[in-house]
């Protein structure tokens, strides 16, 4: 053992150094958010909740073609389609996405040809009950109606880059 | 003396003990809090800082929740040792704090072998845990018993012969004594902690290991017991170990303050620093101690329960021995023993 | 009655009690938490002597550290309780002999007592010493009886020297750690950086 490390180990440098860094620490900035108050800014890109939009003049946007239903890898999306109407398209009866099984990989977003089914900005969409999270198409479109100013910008924001 | 007067005595000294108990248990309310906090602030966090304005309330939350949570007792657990162990823990911690002085003539019961009875009071804290991990009738907490009763009988070994040493140069027990023996005009370089630096390192370190303290704290290594000891309590039963642990960890930061840092005595001995009342130097003492406790848990890893082992008996062991056989010699060639 | 004679009759008596549920006490762990109790009546009254230096160390020692050691082991025995009970009335006979033959010889040691003139004055006497009872014990411990006192010292040397050697086995193949050779290690004894060329090797 050498005399540096004898004396090194006698006066606990290592210690009290590691003392000081855990100081330097202490005062340190926090990196961490007061996060019901304060949020993180979240990308444009961000898979939330899911949506279903309409058209500006109130029309619901999709047409009932099941892509997002064939898509999706966890079979979380159930359409039925209502019969042709007199303009050539359909409307869904029925839209149930259930959020238990969705794992929020946005395939349904990107097969959409008509940007009806978007996954929104909003996470905080926790439940006390399963059945809760089993959304129906008034749920969706509810949503749609409620974050139709974000997903707006989210979507322009990302344009350029598709 | 009349059976009226022993009967105020004993009401005195009852009120006394439930003034301190209440301070006491106020003080540790907000150092538990402060733990957190340390801990928090070490690793870039906030810590606790919803219940009240930064958080002050949130002990207090705690307490309310453990009490109003359901007790469960395991069908196969040993109904009166399990209920038995968190008040044992609990009690005999809060028992150390009869003979500390918290200011001068600020003392429940002034023994005149206070400092070991502090000793044998902690050293009786292992059959809480003990109990408590045998009656659980559980794997992790039966192993974790008996870790800490190695461990805890192991290092108070080391924390007795530091007292010896502090015992030769104040020439007392009496913790009040060996606070005044500390009293010179030197202040702040008149206490022990500095001609008794090393025994004061020891102390410290022995203290962690004795109060189960990260890095010692093996008897409840997450990582590798669950909860070691505790894992089959919750609600109150859970509380009282919770409260008897950290009463442990104060009781031993004050006995640090009393034995190395001069207890409720001014760090600088004239005349505006001797004007503040000896109960917030011991108390700001305390909070030092306490501070350097929860420093120890955020910067330390756990150690290997082999290497705790080696620590108390190869290392501190032979040192603390050693130690007690200089400062005896040195006492006594330099004509400096107490009388 | 006075408060010390009220205590004296209190410990005695958990004493005592403790004491017999040290013996009746069919589950061993109980016997170890009675015998911590008794050893802790038996510290009060010691206390109420006034002999407070050795009251604290049969606590420190006896119920810190040898009962502590007690419970560990009992706590590992895996006890059959059925099977402890079966030699029971086997061995009554032996060990009724060998208490009516304790009892005797207690009788004829009590029965022949013959108390000092003036022990019976003195016998209640709380002792009392001008600084204190841990002083006149070092005293008299390091002084008149410090022969016995190292020879104690050494008898128990020897058998922890003892229990070491009997018990010591040094494994040829179990690898132990060196905690300063490992914290003395420096980044220059363990790693060498070597330029490589291509296609040459070390």
């Amino acid at each position: 053992m050498r005399l540096d490390q004898t004396a090194r180990a006698f006066f606990l440098t290592e210690l009290v150094s590691g003392f000081m860094l855990a100081m330097r620490y202490f005062f340190a900035p926090k990196s961490t958010i007061n996060y019901p108050f304060e949020k993180n800014p979240i990308s444009p890109r961000f898979r939330g909740e899911h949506a279903l939009r309409r058209y500006p003049n109130g029309e619901e946007r999709c047409i009932a073609c099941k892509l997002c239903e064939a898509i999706c890898p966890a079979q979380a999306i159930t359409i039925e389609a209502g019969p042709r109407r007199n303009d050539g398209t359909r409307r869904t009866t029925r839209y149930d996405i259930d959020m238990v099984k969705c794992i929020y990989c946005g395939f349904c977003q990107e097969a959409c040809p008509v940007d009806a089914i978007v996954e929104g900005p909003n996470f905080e969409f926790a439940t006390e009950t399963r059945e809760e999270l089993y959304y129906d198409k008034e749920k969706l479109l509810a949503n749609g109606d409620r974050w139709e100013r974000e997903i707006a910008r989210s979507i322009a924001a990302d344009a350029p880059y598709r | 003396m009349s059976w009226l007067d022993t009967l105020i005595h004993v009401l005195i000294i009852l009120a006394q003990s439930l003034g301190l108990l209440v301070g006491l248990l106020i003080v540790i309310a907000y150092l538990l809090l402060a733990d957190r906090k340390i801990w928090a602030a070490v690793q870039m966090r906030r810590g606790p800082n919803v219940v009240g304005p930064f958080g002050l309330f949130q002990s207090f939350a705690d307490l309310l929740k453990f009490v109003l949570k359901e007790p469960v007792i395991p069908s196969g657990a040993n109904k009166v040792a399990f209920l038995l162990a968190p008040l044992v823990t609990c009690v005999l911690a809060l028992a150390a704090w009869v003979v500390i002085p918290l200011a001068d003539g600020w003392v429940v019961a002034d023994l005149n072998l206070g400092t070991l009875y502090i000793f044998a009071i902690s050293s009786l804290g292992v059959y809480g845990i003990i109990m408590g991990g045998w009656a659980s009738n559980s794997k992790y907490p039966f192993l974790a018993a008996l870790r800490s009763a190695a461990q805890m009988v192991s290092y108070e070994v080391s924390i007795g012969f530091v007292i010896v040493t502090v015992l030769m140069c104040a020439g007392s027990l009496q913790l009040s004594k060996i606070v005044e023996a500390q009293d010179t005009s030197l202040g702040l370089f008149g206490w022990y902690w500095l001609p008794l630096l090393p025994m004061f390192v020891i102390f410290y370190v022995s203290a962690l290991a004795e109060t189960n303290r990260p890095p010692f704290d093996l008897v409840e290594a997450e990582s590798e017991l669950v909860a070691g000891f505790m894992t089959e309590y919750g609600s109150t039963p859970y509380l009282l170990f919770m409260l008897g642990e950290y009463v442990a960890i104060v009781t031993m930061c004050a006995l640090a303050t009393i034995m190395f840092l001069g207890g409720w005595l001014s760090p600088i001995p004239f005349a505006p620093f001797t004007w503040v009342p000896g109960i917030v130097w011991f108390l700001l003492k305390v909070c030092f101690m306490f501070f350097l406790f929860a420093m120890a848990k955020a910067i330390v890893p756990r150690y290997r329960y082999d290497q705790l082992m080696r620590l108390g008996w190869k290392v501190f062991l032979p040192i603390s021995l050693v130690a007690v056989i200089v400062v005896a010699s040195v006492l006594f060639f330099t004509g400096n023993a107490p009388q | 009655m006075s408060f010390a004679a009220a205590f004296f009759y209190l410990f005695a008596a958990v004493l005592v009690g403790s004491a017999f549920m040290v013996i009746s006490s069919r589950n061993p762990v109980y016997s170890v938490l009675f015998l911590i109790l008794a050893f802790v009546n038996a510290a009060g009254l010691f206390i109420l002597l006034g002999v407070e230096f050795l009251a604290l160390i049969l606590v420190v020692v006896y119920v810190g550290a040898v009962a502590v050691l007690f419970l560990f082991v009992v706590m590992m025995l895996d006890v059959d309780f059925v099977e402890l009970r079966q030699g029971f009335l086997q061995y009554l006979p032996v060990g009724a002999i060998v208490g009516l033959i304790f009892l005797a010889e207690l009788v004829l040691v009590v029965g022949t007592w013959i108390s000092g003139p003036g022990v019976t004055v003195t016998k209640t006497a709380v002792m009392t010493y001008p600084k204190g009872n841990t002083h006149a014990i070092g005293q008299v411990l390091y002084t008149d009886y410090i022969y016995f006192f190292q020879i104690a010292g050494f008898v128990l040397l020897v058998a922890m020297i003892g229990a070491i050697v009997l018990t010591l086995r040094h494994k040829a193949n179990v690898k132990r750690q060196n905690i300063s050779a490992q914290v003395n290690r420096m980044p220059e004894d363990a790693i060498k950086v070597v330029k490589v060329r291509p296609g040459q090797g070390i």
